[in-house]
């Protein structure tokens, strides 16, 4: 008994007192404003600031080689915050969020065969180019849903990924995943967008898509300076997103869509939300 | 005729809208050594030089011919006598002629031919097992065209001096092993009769059960001195050197539920799917599933639109009873598709790592030395997609290694 509190406890000093001369001895000094400034960051991770994780965004702003507004999911209040500790101006920029620019779902745009291969867009569009006639429309399988970290997608019922803008923080992370390049980063001011990605020409998006743009320059007539159209693609201005507004009704297929108004097909982001992730295997 | 009809670089058109070619005459060019040239099926002119629909599902390049009728060769078509031309020369007249694996791989010949010197090949393995169910095309040719076959053998004894030749037929096919049995009475060619069970078509498990011998991990056969050759690439190898005719036609088993007649078909390669269930009597209802190849291995098509390739080796029709429409359920961990695996690896637990995205885990569990068979998700009660599970991984991991 009295050997074994012996032996134990001299273990225990010996290695207390190691460890308090290695603490002292080989101690890291860190900028005490790099932890402040790790204490105001969301903690994502998510990489949107081109550095690893928020530590090394922490880094890289004592260091002063970063401006503090490349943190998308902080926004201006965390921008402001850093901007304080450090003592430096801050340049406000623009908030983005990604937008999906598609609304061909399950109902409105056609496919070529029944897939019933693994939930994942990028297998899928291995297997002849996706399910879809689009060769440019959402697949709705969910591969960006994955990727958000925020978790602001969710695939509808008919399948379609919607994105929620209250919750998406523009980091971007959802954009190179998709295989089908169909989700876009834009201005969180500009609610208007034209929601298609299809280059193809007007004849060939009627037969497979109800709601994909078809080129007809209508919108570009009603207001010249906030849309552009580029091979049988219009596009908002986004300078000009105000008063792209007044071309929304004008639309023959109904794909320019005010964000302000809700979601594409009217539905709310609620809606009823298949699972995406299948735990089998 | 699609330019991509072989693994490897697809061709490069040569010829061009309005110009008028020959039977045989050569429409595509080989780009680099994994490539073969493509040749014209018929006479006719060239109508367009474009993307077409292609088996794999995406627009591909092609060059379009309308043919003529008149089927008139090509000039300068020479037969060569094997016995006086160098192993090089024949191997150079097989890449000519465009000669790739019939089974369905299509992997140019010519490059199995051409093993670097310090691999000695002393085995040629004829595979005449019928790769997939469904498919009899390889049975009928080795019953009404050994000659061919045999000639073929010929040639590639020329090129590989004192070599043994052995073909495997499964047991299921007793008048072909007697047929070609009588035929090689007193020769140097063995016919082996085989245990009848899949996948024993693909060439690294043919091999162990013919030899004995087993092909390493991420090895090729040529390194155990092993060259496998389907009986029909065999008999085309015979047409390109004997007759000096390049690969237009091939044998091709038309099937299936849905079809009137079924029937093995002499084809011109490129003829597009619906000439074929033309040639059987038609539909006898729409087909469910349209499959290119065999029912494990081949390709589903959208639509009988799209043209024949080297590498069809059937065209195989099923009704919707025919086809098992299950949504995909959770692993039960039963373990069936690791008892299936021919390759000994481990379906399930390549699979789950993939849907991780953790393809370094995908990788050490051997997911490259996948031989796409099917037997996987075949014998999976819970129809989880595990060959696309394992090809998306295994492409992933090879553009992860190009791209460093």
């Amino acid at each position: 008994m009295l050997a074994a509190i012996l032996s134990l406890g001299s273990i225990g000093l010996t290695a207390a007192v190691a460890l308090g001369f290695a603490a002292k001895k080989f101690a890291v000094e860190v900028d005490p404003r790099e932890l402040a400034i790790l204490e105001v960051l969301p903690s994502a991770n998510c990489g949107a600031c081109g550095y690893p994780g928020c530590a090394g965004y922490a880094k890289a702003l004592v260091a002063g080689k970063v401006n503090p507004n490349q943190c998308p999911p902080g926004g201006a209040e965390v921008a402001e915050k850093i901007a304080n500790i450090l003592g430096v101006e801050v340049i406000f920029t623009e908030p983005e969020v990604a937008v999906v620019m598609c609304q061909g779902d399950n109902q409105k745009a056609r496919n070529k065969f029944r897939y019933l291969g693994l939930i994942d867009c990028i297998a899928a569009q291995k297997l002849a180019g996706g399910p879809k006639v689009c060769p440019s429309g959402c697949l709705g399988l969910g591969t960006c849903v994955r990727a958000c970290l925020f978790g602001a997608i969710e695939i509808t019922a008919e399948g379609l990924a919607v994105i929620n803008r209250e919750k998406c923080t523009g980091c971007g992370q959802c954009v190179p995943v998709c295989p089908r390049q169909v989700i876009h980063m834009a201005p969180l001011s500009s609610a208007v967008h034209v929601l298609c990605n299809s280059h193809d020409k007007g004849a060939y998006v009627r037969k497979y898509c109800q709601v994909g743009c078809i080129g007809c320059q209508i919108c570009k007539k009603t207001v010249p300076e906030a849309y552009q159209v580029e091979s049988f693609l219009a596009k908002v201005v986004y300078e000009h997103s105000e008063e792209a507004v007044a071309a929304v009704a004008k639309c023959p297929t109904h794909c320019i869509r005010d964000f302000t108004e809700g979601y594409p097909d009217g539905s709310t982001f609620a809606a009823s939300i298949v699972p995406v992730k299948s735990d089998a295997a | 005729m699609p330019l991509a009809q072989h693994i490897g670089a697809p061709a490069s058109a040569c010829v061009e809208v309005g110009d008028k070619v020959g039977r045989g005459q050569v429409i595509g060019a080989a780009k680099g050594f994994v490539s073969v040239p493509i040749h014209a099926p018929t006479s006719g002119e060239i109508v367009a030089v474009e993307a077409r629909p292609h088996p794999s599902g995406n627009p591909l390049p092609a060059v379009v011919l309308r043919a003529d009728g008149e089927d008139r060769w090509v000039d300068g078509l020479e037969p060569l006598d094997p016995a006086t031309l160098d192993p090089d020369d024949i191997i150079e007249q097989i890449r000519l002629s465009g000669i790739v694996g019939m089974g369905g791989a299509t992997f140019p010949a010519h490059v199995k031919l051409s093993p670097p010197p310090e691999k000695k090949i002393n085995t040629l393995i004829l595979n005449g097992v019928e790769c997939e169910p469904y498919l009899t095309a390889d049975h009928r040719l080795m019953l009404e065209e050994t000659d061919r076959i045999l000639e073929g053998i010929a040639v590639l004894q020329r090129v590989f001096p004192g070599i043994n030749a052995a073909i495997g037929i499964e047991a299921n096919k007793p008048d072909a092993i007697a047929h070609l049995q009588a035929r090689c009475v007193g020769g140097d060619v063995d016919v082996v009769p085989l245990e009848v069970k899949y996948p024993q078509g693909a060439e690294k498990q043919l091999i162990k059960a013919i030899t004995g011998r087993e092909v390493p991990s991420g090895g090729l056969p040529m390194d155990i001195g092993v060259v496998v050759q389907n009986v029909g690439t065999v008999a085309a190898i015979a047409d390109a050197v004997v007759r000096g005719l390049p690969l237009i036609e091939r044998v091709c088993t038309v099937t299936g539920p849905a079809i009137n007649e079924s029937k093995n078909l002499r084809i011109r390669i490129g003829m597009p799917l619906s000439h074929l269930v033309d040639a059987c009597g038609g539909l006898k209802e729409d087909p469910a599933k349209i499959i290119m190849g065999g029912p494990m291995m081949g390709t589903t098509q959208i639509a009988l639109d799209v043209p024949t390739t080297r590498g069809t080796s059937g065209l195989l029709l099923l009704r919707e009873q025919d086809v098992v429409l299950q949504a995909e359920g959770p692993c039960i961990r039963c373990a069936r598709c690791v008892q299936a695996c021919p390759a000994y690896l481990l379906p399930t637990t390549i699979a789950a790592y993939t849907r991780l995205d953790r393809f370094e885990e995908a990788e050490q569990y051997r997911a490259l030395d996948c031989i796409e068979c099917g037997c996987c998700s075949y014998s999976c009660p819970s129809a989880i997609p595990l060959v696309q599970t394992i090809r998306f991984a295994k492409s992933t991991i090879l553009a992860r290694k190009r791209s460093g």
